[in-house]
């Protein structure tokens, strides 16, 4: 894996231990094709989520990133092919079925997707509310505990307008996490932040990961920071498969769409004035 | 020839897979109501948007239609030498229609609009998809609860609104017009039937059910931003407030 970049020079970002490689799949897709409004947004797709890793899929608007993570958490359903959590088919679940399994996601939304009529308090605590048992007293230790721990311990009282753009992504973690997930989908956590913001979600994602080893999924835009730290890379063009696999092999491609997008330069089969 | 039957067939079909869809939001929302983990608090609370929020307009709208229909009432009636039959004209009027039909109209414009605003503003938000992902019915969530609280709100302010005409009309009738008040009140007794009663509350109860059904449908299917919360507020208060007219039509042919 690369050690070198913005985001290792400043300190912020570090390389993280690389689980190995060839562990368990917590998510594949096989052949995956979608259609939406008439248009085909994933032709084909098969790809491998390895279990208790950072993978982050990477590619141009439109390309499909975010579709894929919604056929992976079961909110958009492929007109042909498989999406297996765990072994099991999730578009054969009941809807009880589906709900039973995303019980074990978090997911964190780019706009945060917060109720704006709760406090940052309410708005982590609300699945624990809804969903369990659990007193108050317990609830409130247990949301106070990821408020610290998204560096965000004295808003809880606060509402979400009341935030900045990257402090709603962080309460959004929280509740991300609240549940205890086996999985994170993050779908364009960084999107509209300034960079030092920005590295602060990213450095949290890896704090995360350091503390849980959650399995991660994450659709990003910030290239190059994401190469320094993620295990497993996609890069999607055109509802495609470009490349997948461990970071460093997919940075050695040698296709040319794939180093064009990994590097951002002008020239190459990107064409996009 | 060939295009035009193509296309009234497409609308026709469009027109089938909408009800389709509609009726089975409906059901599937009623459903939800009976899967645990119901929640009375929220139910409660949309009872207590639907219903109390609304009593003012509901008061002061009931209380300026019952003196209308009673200074109409009063000089038809005079022309006929039967001004005594001031209450039970009053009475009936907003017991079979008025009552239902206008407090309809006034919790669409004050209640059942914010409902589909919220709703609209929570899918655009990603709220909805939020919820969805956090294994949260967002019908059972969102909706179901302003079903509820919409139907049982909405009977009981009909009732007000009958109830506040009727003292209005006898306001103006009695106070100004010089009906006598036993005539008023009397007339309006012997006049007025349970099924009279009945059927007013069961329209009210059939505009509820309407109310809820479109407000929170068009809410729940916002698309495209900004705009598209006013344009599913908009089209919610006019298919809602129309749907209410054609039903009274119904209902009344079905009911007299």
């Amino acid at each position: 894996m690369s050690a070198t970049g913005p985001g290792r020079a400043s300190g912020h970002l570090q390389t993280l231990p690389d689980p190995a490689a060839d562990g368990p799949l917590a998510i594949r897709l096989v052949d995956v094709e979608t259609a939406l409004l008439g248009k085909q947004v994933l032709d084909g797709v098969t790809l491998d989520i390895p279990a208790g890793r950072i993978t982050v899929i990477v590619g141009l608007s439109g390309a499909g990133k975010s579709v894929i993570l919604r056929h992976m958490i079961g909110l958009t359903r492929p007109d042909r092919g498989q999406v297996l959590v765990n072994g099991a088919d999730i578009n054969l679940l009941s809807r009880k079925g589906l709900y039973a399994l995303r019980n074990r996601f978090g997911v964190m939304f780019q706009t945060g997707a917060l109720f704006d009529s709760m406090t940052v308090f309410d708005n982590v605590a609300f699945p624990l509310r809804e969903k369990t048992d659990q007193g108050e007293a317990e609830i409130r230790g247990k949301v106070e505990r990821l408020l610290a721990l998204v560096g965000l311990p004295d808003v809880g009282e606060k509402f979400p307008d009341e935030l900045s753009g990257g402090m709603v992504r962080r309460v959004a973690l929280a509740r991300a996490m609240v549940m205890d997930p086996e999985i994170i989908f993050f779908d364009e956590p960084t999107t509209g932040l300034d960079p030092i913001i920005r590295n602060s979600i990213l450095k949290l994602v890896c704090d995360t990961w350091r503390e849980h080893a959650f399995t991660m999924v994450m659709v990003s835009h910030d290239i190059p920071e994401v190469f320094h730290w993620c295990h497993h890379l996609v890069v999607v063009r055109a509802g495609k498969i470009a490349a997948a696999g461990p970071t460093a092999s997919v940075l050695a491609s040698e296709d040319p769409f794939v180093r064009q997008l990994l590097t951002g330069d002008f020239a190459g089969p990107i064409r996009l004035l | 020839m060939t295009n035009v039957f193509e296309r009234i067939g497409s609308r026709v079909l469009r027109g089938c897979s909408l009800l389709g869809k509609t009726g089975l939001f409906l059901l599937e929302s009623v459903a939800q109501c009976f899967v645990r983990p119901y929640r009375p608090g929220k139910i409660i609370e949309q009872i207590h948007f639907v219903g109390v929020k609304s009593l003012f307009v509901i008061i002061l709208t009931a209380s300026f239609t019952g003196m209308v229909l009673a200074i109409q009432g009063f000089h038809t009636l005079q022309k006929f030498g039967a001004e005594g039959l001031l209450g039970s004209v009053v009475a009936l009027s907003l017991i079979r229609e008025l009552g239902p039909v206008l407090t309809a109209l006034m919790v669409i414009g004050r209640a059942g609009s914010a409902m589909t605003a919220e709703i609209g503003i929570l899918r655009i938000g990603g709220v909805i998809m939020a919820l969805d992902s956090m294994a949260i019915e967002p019908r059972k969530f969102l909706v179901s609860p302003r079903l509820v609280g919409t139907v049982m709100a909405v009977p009981l302010l009909t009732a007000i609104f009958i109830v506040v005409g009727i003292l209005g009309g006898g306001l103006v009738g009695v106070g100004l017009l010089g009906v006598n008040a036993g005539d008023y009140f009397g007339r309006m007794e012997q006049s007025v039937e349970l099924a009279d009663i009945a059927g007013g509350l069961w329209k009210s109860f059939a505009f509820a059910i309407l109310i809820g059904w479109v407000c929170t449908w068009k809410g729940y299917n916002t698309q495209r931003g900004a705009q598209g919360v006013g344009t599913a507020t908009t089209t919610a208060v006019v298919v809602s407030s129309v749907l209410v007219l054609v039903g009274d039509y119904i209902l009344t042919s079905v009911l007299l």
